[in-house]
């Protein structure tokens, strides 16, 4: 049942996932942690940082790993299977036609209107992840450390562009040594 | 099948080596099938990441099935397309088995309190480079502002979001097809 589950869940990401690995994540976490509750945001979120510290695509990382704690090691291979066949399905349907119609007017406009949801999509990503138990320490009398990391890690990585890995590893660092 | 062969090898390669996901991978990609091996030209290689870019799913996924299947058929798109993810499943197993052993230790667990600001973070920077490039504009941000609402406060799922913005997407795209034809005649 566990497997139909995930291979459903995945299949839907896979089909659905326009918009790259960040948007996708919205779809994979309503699946994963909403859904089916098969984990805690905590965890999920401990994943996702996991997920883009290791080479390869991101939502590959993710959906293996996801798949790994709820399914054990069929699990991951199913997960990842059931999020690349949409693609290799609708890739031999589509081929031709796409390459034939790259100029074409209406795939255009639709894609490019499609951007502002995709925007929004991203941002539900992070703001699920503003929970209590991934800001500790928010409150007015407390010390915040959680806050300054987000706020201090959002400016490096968007303003500075610095490697988000070396971010993920100085906040962990920090983590140690203020937790 | 020594090019199938070799579509393997260099997307097995990228999977492996290249940290970031998608577009951090395209430089490596042009670099090996463009510049080392001569499969494609380059004008051709940058058409077929325009429409690759448009598709669902993983993006780097897509690209090595088009770049394998425009090479070697099907066996190719297959092939790069294996390449591609094996490297980061194995590599994801071995961290998953190590994780879930780990996660309790009191050291992993101040570890992560430190990290999960962090990856928040890393996400809204994403999106809101998104928003800038989607060139949202007052009228516009209703799109993104209902998204966020219905999701989070209504728990609608994200799929049925996007199956309304594809229609929505092809309607407006169509209508405004019409008015560009009728403008011009």
């Amino acid at each position: 049942m566990i497997y139909l589950q995930l291979f459903w869940a995945y299949l839907k990401i896979g089909i659905f996932g326009f918009g790259g690995g960040y948007a996708m994540l919205s779809m994979i976490q309503f699946e994963i942690v909403d859904h089916y509750q098969w984990m805690s945001l905590e965890e999920f979120t401990d994943m996702v940082a996991l997920s883009q510290m290791t080479p390869g695509p991101f939502s590959i990382n993710i959906a293996t790993f996801t798949g790994y704690t709820v399914g054990g090691f069929w699990g991951s291979l199913l997960a990842s299977f059931s999020l690349v066949l949409p693609a290799l399905i609708l890739f031999m349907i589509v081929l031709k036609f796409l390459f034939k119609n790259k100029e074409n007017y209406i795939i255009k406009t639709t894609l490019s209107s499609m951007k502002p949801v995709i925007a929004g999509l991203i941002f539900v990503a992070a703001l699920q992840m503003m929970n209590a138990n991934n800001f500790t320490d928010f409150g007015l009398h407390q010390n915040n450390i959680s806050v300054i990391i987000c706020i201090v890690s959002f400016i490096a990585v968007f303003f500075a562009k610095i490697n988000p890995i070396l971010l993920i590893l100085a906040s962990g660092l920090v983590g140690y040594f203020v937790y | 099948m020594k090019t199938v062969f070799q579509l393997f090898l260099t997307f097995f390669n990228i999977g492996a080596f290249t940290l970031g996901g998608g577009y951090a991978m395209l430089d490596m990609v042009e670099k090996a099938v463009v510049d080392k091996r001569h499969w494609i030209g380059k004008d051709e290689f940058w058409d077929m990441i325009t429409i690759v870019q448009m598709l669902p799913g993983v993006f780097a996924v897509n690209t090595a099935l088009y770049t394998g299947y425009k090479i070697k058929g099907i066996r190719g798109a297959i092939a790069a397309c294996l390449g591609a993810i094996i490297p980061s499943i194995v590599i994801i197993l071995l961290i998953a088995i190590l994780f879930v052993d780990y996660q309790d230790n009191p050291v992993v667990e101040r570890i992560f309190r430190g990290i999960r600001p962090c990856v928040v973070a890393l996400i809204l920077s994403p999106a809101i480079k998104m928003l800038i490039n989607a060139k949202v504009n007052w009228k516009t941000a209703i799109f993104p502002i209902a998204t966020v609402c219905l999701i989070y406060f209504f728990r609608v799922s994200p799929v049925y979001i996007i199956i309304a913005t594809i229609i929505g997407s092809v309607a407006f795209a169509f209508y405004s097809q019409n008015r560009l034809n009728k403008s011009k005649s």
